[in-house]
C-alpha cells in the first residue's frame, strides 16, 4: 500500500520514498530502468558522433595540423587540404544573411509584439511558423530559377551601377555567388529571427512600456528606447539561433552559390561552403587523406555550430528570466 | 504642439509603418513561394506523376511513384525508431531521472539538434554504410530519426511536465504505482501536445536532403525491403533541378509543391491541434 | 497506452509488407560521361529481364571508383581508368583485383553559351589550354579570334565551368590539356578532381550543362549528347594533325583506332590528343568497373549477362545517343575476358 509522498513545491517529478521491492513490484523499477535505457542511448549518439568526427579527421590533423584551418589551397591531385576557402564562404554567406534578416526580422517582430492586435499577431505570427519548415531543398529550387537569373539580370547590374566602388559590388557577376546565397539563407532564418524576437519582447514587464509612456514618449521611443533594449539579451539570442541555421544550411547554398572555392572581396564572386563541398565531394573522395580531410570539415563546422548554439541558448534563457508576463499595454 | 513634437510623432508613425511593412514582406514570402510552386508545379501534377517510375536521361515523361514511396517508407522507419527513444527519454528527464542526469541529457539533446544534417549524414555513411558495404534505406532513416529524437525528447519532457501536479498526486493518494500513473494519467494529459511535437519532427525531416545523400542514395526503380538504396522526393527535387533537362526541371517543381504541400498540411492541422487547448511551452 | 501500442502494431505490419523482397536489384553508380546510354541500357535490359534491376546513380567517376572500391556498389563506372595505386588499394582491401571493360566510346566537347553566336567556333589546344587556365579572359581575345574570323566574338569576359565533383570527364579533359600544353601539366595536372585556376563548379555533366545554359559568356565541357540533347553549340578542336574536327562518331571512332590494336590486357588505355588527320583529340573510352570475384552467384551472373548482351545488342542503341561503338576487336576481347569474373 503506498503511503502519500511528502508534497514537494516545484514542477519536478514527485519524490517516490517507498521501498526498492515495493517499486520494483508495481513495475516501477522496470520502468525506470527502461526509460533510463532511452535517456542514455541519447547521450550515446552524440557521443558517438563526436567521438566519430574526431576519430575520423586523424590524417589531416596530424599532417597540417592547426594550419589546415589558415590554408587556401584544396588540391586532391597534391594532396594539399585546406579549410580557408570553405570557412570563408561559410562565414560570408552567413554575415550577409544575417544583415539582411536582422532588420526585417527585428522589425516584423516589433511590429507582432508591440502594435498588431492579439489576434492579428497570432494569425500572422502563425504563417511565419510555417514559412519556418519550408524545406531547405525548396528554397534552392526557387534560387536557382528566381533569385539567380534576377541578381544576374537585375540586382547585380543595380548594385554596379550605386555602389560599384565599394569592392563588394565589383567583379564579374554569374548571378551565383556569396550574394545570392546570402539573400537565400536570409529568407531561410527571417522565421527564427522574428518568432524568438517575438517572443522575449512579449515577454518584457509591461511596466517598462507604461513608464516610458506616461513621461511622454511616443510609441516608437517607447519601443525603441525601453523595451527592445530591455530584450536586448533574447533578440541577440536569436540572431545567434539564426546565425547556426544559416552555417549548417547545406542544400539551398550549394545550388546557387557556384561551387568554386575562391576567396574574394566581391559578393558576386561564386565560392564554396563547409557543407556545401562536403555535399558535393564526400561519396567520391577517393583517397583516405581526401576523405578525412572533408570530414575534419564536418568537425570544424560542428564546432562553429556548437559554440553558436550555446551561446544563443544561454542569451535567451538569460532574457526569459528577466522579464515575466505579457507586454501588452 | 511644436515642432519637435511633430517630428517625433511622425519619426513614430513613420518607423512603426515600417515595421508593419516587414512583417508583411516575410508574410509576403510565404505566399509567394506557395503560389509560384503552385503556378509552376501544378500543371504537372497528373497521375503519370504518382505512378511511373522515372525515364531514361532525356527522355520525357515518366513519374516519381519510386521516390514519393520511398519518402514514405524512409519517414515510417524514422518515426518507428526515432519516436519512442525520444518519447520514453523524455518520459525519464520528466518523471524519473534526477537532476544531474537530467542536464546530461539535456545537454546531449540540445547538441544533438544543433548538429548540421550534413554532418549527421557522415555518421550514418560511417556507422551504417560502410561496415555492411551497402547504401540503404536503413542508413537513411537512420538518419532521419536522430534528427527527430531531440525534438520529440524535449517536447515530450516539457508536456510531461506541464500536467498538473494534482493530476499525478490524486492518482498516487489512490495507490496507483508511479508507472500505473504515467500510463493512466500524465500521458493521456499530456497526449495531444506530445503527438503535435511528433507532427511536427516528422515534417521537419521529410523535407531533409543532405542527411540521404550519402546512406539513402538513390534508386530508379522501386526499392523492395530496407536494405537497398531507395529514391527519395528531396533528394529528386534536388538531382532534376540542377541538370539540364527541361522535363525535369518541371517534375521538379511538380515534386516540390507535393512535398511542400504535404509539410505545410501536417504543421497546420499539428498547429491547430494544440491551439485547441493544450498550454504550449515554447523551446 | 493501448491505442499508442495498437498504432504501433500497424506500422510495423506496413514495414514488414513493405519489405517484401522480390527482384534481383544490382547497384551500380559512377560517372556522369554516359548516364544517358547507361540509362537507357539497364531500363532496356530490365524490360528483357523483369526480375533484374540494375539501379545505376550517377554521381561522377570520381565516386564510382571510390564507392566500388569500399564495396558498398557491385559496379563501378568511371571515364578515368584507376592508376596503378588505386589498383593496388582495391587489391589490398579485397584480395582480388578489380576489372576494367570498356562500353562505349565517348566525346569531351567544349560547348559554349554566347549571346548572339550562334557559330561553331573553332579552338585551338593553346587557345582552350589559355581559356581554362584563366590567361585568355575575353571572348574576342585574338588567340580565339584568329581562328574565327567572320564570327563576331564580344568584348565579355569568358565565365570558365567545370566539374565541382569528382569526374572522369574532368579527367579526359584534363588529360588532353595536359598533352598539349605544358603549363597545365605543371601547373595543375590530370585526374579527376583537380585544382582549378577559374571557373564556376556544377554537379555531374548534368550540372555543367545547366550552368552554362543558364549562364551568358560561358565554356565548359561536357559529354557530346549533353551538348546534343541541349541543344547547345560546341566547338570544332584542332587535332594533332592540325586539322580542326566536330565531334562525332566517325572522329571518335578514328581516335580509337590506333588503340584498338594495341589494348592492353586490362582495357586501360588514353585516347586523347591520337594521331591522325580524322581524329577527334578529346576522345575517351569509358568503362564499367566490375570486381574479378563476386561471391552472390546470382549476381555475377546477372552482371555477366548484361556485360554480354551490352557487347552484342546493347552496342546499337550508341550511336542513337551520340556514343560510338566499341571497335570490333575491342569486343572480341573483352568476350574473352568475361570469363575472369568469377
Amino acid at each position: 500500500m503506498a503511503t502519500p509522498s511528502t508534497a514537494v513545491p516545484s514542477a519536478g517529478p514527485v519524490v517516490d520514498s517507498r521501498s526498492f521491492l515495493s517499486r520494483l513490484r508495481d513495475g516501477d523499477e522496470i520502468a525506470r530502468l527502461i526509460t533510463f535505457l532511452f535517456a542514455a542511448s541519447v547521450v550515446l549518439i552524440t557521443a558517438l558522433i563526436v567521438y566519430q568526427l574526431w576519430a575520423d579527421s586523424v590524417l589531416p590533423r596530424h599532417k597540417f595540423g592547426l594550419n589546415f584551418l589558415i590554408t587556401r589551397v584544396w588540391d586532391p591531385i597534391t594532396e594539399e587540404f585546406g579549410a580557408l576557402p570553405f570557412i570563408y564562404g561559410t562565414v560570408v554567406t552567413s554575415a550577409v544573411s544575417l544583415l539582411i534578416a536582422i532588420p526585417l526580422g527585428v522589425g516584423a517582430a516589433i511590429f507582432l509584439a508591440e502594435l498588431a492586435p492579439q489576434k492579428i499577431s497570432d494569425t500572422l505570427q502563425f504563417f511565419i511558423d510555417l514559412l519556418a519548415a519550408v524545406p531547405s531543398v525548396i528554397y534552392g529550387l526557387l534560387g536557382i530559377f528566381i533569385v539567380v537569373p534576377l541578381m544576374r539580370t537585375w540586382l547585380g547590374p543595380a548594385l554596379k551601377d550605386t555602389l560599384g566602388f565599394l569592392p563588394f559590388f565589383q567583379g564579374p557577376n554569374y548571378g551565383v555567388g556569396f550574394l545570392t546565397a546570402g539573400i537565400v539563407l536570409a529568407i531561410m532564418v527571417i522565421p527564427y529571427i522574428i518568432s524568438v524576437s517575438r517572443e522575449v519582447l512579449l515577454a518584457v514587464p509591461r511596466e517598462q512600456r507604461e513608464a516610458a509612456l506616461s513621461l511622454g514618449a511616443t510609441r516608437w521611443e517607447s519601443t525603441w528606447k525601453v523595451v527592445v533594449p530591455f530584450a536586448r539579451t533574447g533578440i541577440l539570442g536569436s540572431i545567434f539561433l539564426a546565425l547556426a541555421r544559416a552555417l549548417g544550411e547545406t542544400m539551398a547554398v550549394t545550388m546557387v552559390i557556384g561551387n568554386t572555392p575562391t576567396i574574394s572581396a566581391s559578393l558576386f564572386s561564386p565560392g564554396y561552403s563547409i557543407a556545401a563541398v562536403i555535399a558535393n565531394e564526400f561519396t567520391e573522395a577517393t583517397s583516405d587523406m581526401y576523405l578525412q580531410s572533408l570530414i575534419g570539415l564536418g568537425l570544424v563546422l560542428f564546432l562553429l555550430t556548437f559554440v553558436i548554439n550555446g551561446l544563443a541558448r544561454l542569451m535567451i534563457v538569460l532574457t526569459t528570466q528577466k522579464g515575466s508576463g505579457t507586454g501588452r499595454t | 504642439m511644436n515642432a519637435r513634437l511633430r517630428w517625433r510623432k511622425f519619426v513614430s508613425g513613420f518607423m512603426l509603418t515600417m515595421t508593419g511593412l516587414c512583417a508583411l514582406v516575410a508574410v509576403f514570402i510565404l505566399f509567394f513561394i506557395l503560389g509560384y510552386l503552385v503556378f509552376h508545379g501544378g500543371k504537372d501534377i497528373n497521375w503519370a506523376f504518382f505512378t511511373k517510375l522515372p525515364k531514361p536521361v532525356g527522355e520525357t515523361g515518366g513519374g516519381m511513384a519510386n521516390a514519393i514511396v520511398g519518402s514514405a517508407k524512409l519517414l515510417l522507419l524514422a518515426s518507428l525508431i526515432g519516436v519512442p527513444i525520444g518519447f520514453f527519454g523524455g518520459m525519464y528527464l520528466a518523471e524519473f531521472s534526477g537532476s544531474q542526469v537530467a542536464f546530461l541529457v539535456r545537454y546531449a539533446a540540445d547538441l544533438l539538434n544543433g548538429v548540421p544534417s550534413i554532418v549527421i549524414g557522415i555518421f550514418a555513411y560511417a556507422m551504417l554504410v560502410l561496415p555492411f558495404k551497402h547504401f540503404s534505406t536503413f542508413a537513411g532513416s537512420f538518419a532521419l530519426c536522430i534528427m527527430m529524437i531531440p525534438i520529440t525528447l524535449r517536447s515530450t519532457e516539457e508536456f510531461l511536465l506541464g500536467v498538473p501536479r494534482e493530476l499525478r498526486e490524486g492518482a498516487m493518494a489512490l495507490g496507483a504505482s508511479k508507472w500505473r500513473t504515467i500510463q493512466s494519467i500524465v500521458v493521456p494529459a499530456a497526449y495531444r501536445g506530445i503527438i503535435t511535437a511528433i507532427l511536427l519532427a516528422l515534417a521537419r525531416v521529410a523535407g531533409e536532403t543532405a542527411p540521404l545523400l550519402f546512406t539513402a542514395f538513390g534508386n530508379r526503380f522501386w526499392s523492395p525491403g530496407w536494405n537497398q538504396p531507395t529514391a527519395s522526393l528531396p533528394v529528386v527535387i534536388f538531382t532534376y533541378a540542377v541538370s539540364p533537362y527541361e522535363d525535369w526541371h518541371r517534375q521538379a517543381w511538380a515534386a516540390g509543391l507535393v512535398l511542400l504541400g504535404l509539410i505545410l498540411v501536417v504543421n497546420i492541422v499539428a498547429r491547430v491541434i494544440l491551439s485547441r487547448g493544450v498550454r504550449v511551452p515554447r523551446s | 497506452m493501448k491505442r499508442f501500442a495498437g498504432l504501433a502494431l500497424v506500422f510495423l505490419a506496413a514495414a514488414i509488407i513493405t519489405g517484401a523482397q522480390s527482384a534481383l536489384l544490382m547497384n551500380g553508380a559512377g560517372a556522369t560521361f554516359p548516364y544517358p546510354i547507361y540509362s537507357k541500357w539497364f531500363d532496356e535490359y530490365h524490360k528483357m529481364h523483369g526480375n533484374i534491376q540494375i539501379n545505376y546513380q550517377s554521381i561522377g567517376s570520381g565516386g564510382g571508383i571510390k564507392q566500388i572500391t569500399e564495396g558498398t556498389v557491385d559496379f563501378g563506372a568511371s571515364d578515368g581508368p584507376l592508376n596503378d595505386q588505386q589498383l593496388k588499394e582495391f587489391q589490398d582491401k579485397h584480395g582480388y583485383p578489380v576489372l576494367h571493360f570498356p562500353t562505349v566510346l565517348g566525346a569531351a566537347v567544349p560547348a559554349y553559351n554566347i549571346p548572339g553566336v550562334t557559330a561553331t567556333l573553332k579552338f585551338t589546344p593553346a587557345a582552350l589550354a589559355g581559356i581554362f587556365l584563366g590567361k585568355i579572359t575575353k571572348w574576342n581575345d585574338p588567340a580565339i579570334a584568329s581562328q574565327n574570323k567572320g564570327v563576331n566574338l564580344p568584348d565579355n569576359d569568358i565565365v570558365v565551368v567545370h566539374r565541382a565533383d569528382g569526374s572522369g570527364t574532368t579527367y579526359c579533359w584534363t588529360d588532353y590539356l595536359s598533352k598539349v600544353s605544358e603549363e597545365w601539366k605543371t601547373k595543375v595536372g590530370k585526374g579527376t578532381s583537380v585544382n582549378w585556376p577559374v571557373g564556376l563548379g556544377g554537379k555531374g555533366n548534368e550540372g555543367v550543362m545547366g550552368v552554362i545554359k543558364q549562364t551568358p559568356n560561358s565554356i565548359g565541357y561536357v559529354e557530346l549528347i549533353y551538348a546534343i540533347q541541349n541543344n547547345t553549340p560546341y566547338g570544332d578542336v584542332q587535332n594533332s594533325a592540325g586539322v580542326f574536327v566536330k565531334a562525332s562518331l566517325a572522329g571518335v571512332s578514328a581516335a580509337a583506332a590506333g588503340a584498338a590494336k594495341n589494348m592492353p590486357d586490362d582495357f586501360r588505355v588514353s585516347i586523347t590528343n591520337a594521331p591522325g588527320k580524322d581524329a577527334y583529340p578529346i576522345s575517351t573510352f569509358t568503362w564499367l568497373l566490375v570486381p574479378s570475384k563476386i561471391s552472390d552467384p546470382a549476381k555475377r551472373d546477372a552482371i555477366k549477362g548484361f556485360l554480354q548482351w551490352m557487347l552484342t545488342s546493347g552496342q546499337g542503341y550508341c550511336e542513337g545517343l551520340a556514343y560510338a561503338k566499341l571497335p570490333k576487336e575491342v569486343v572480341a576481347r573483352e568476350e574473352k575476358a568475361l570469363a575472369k569474373v568469377q
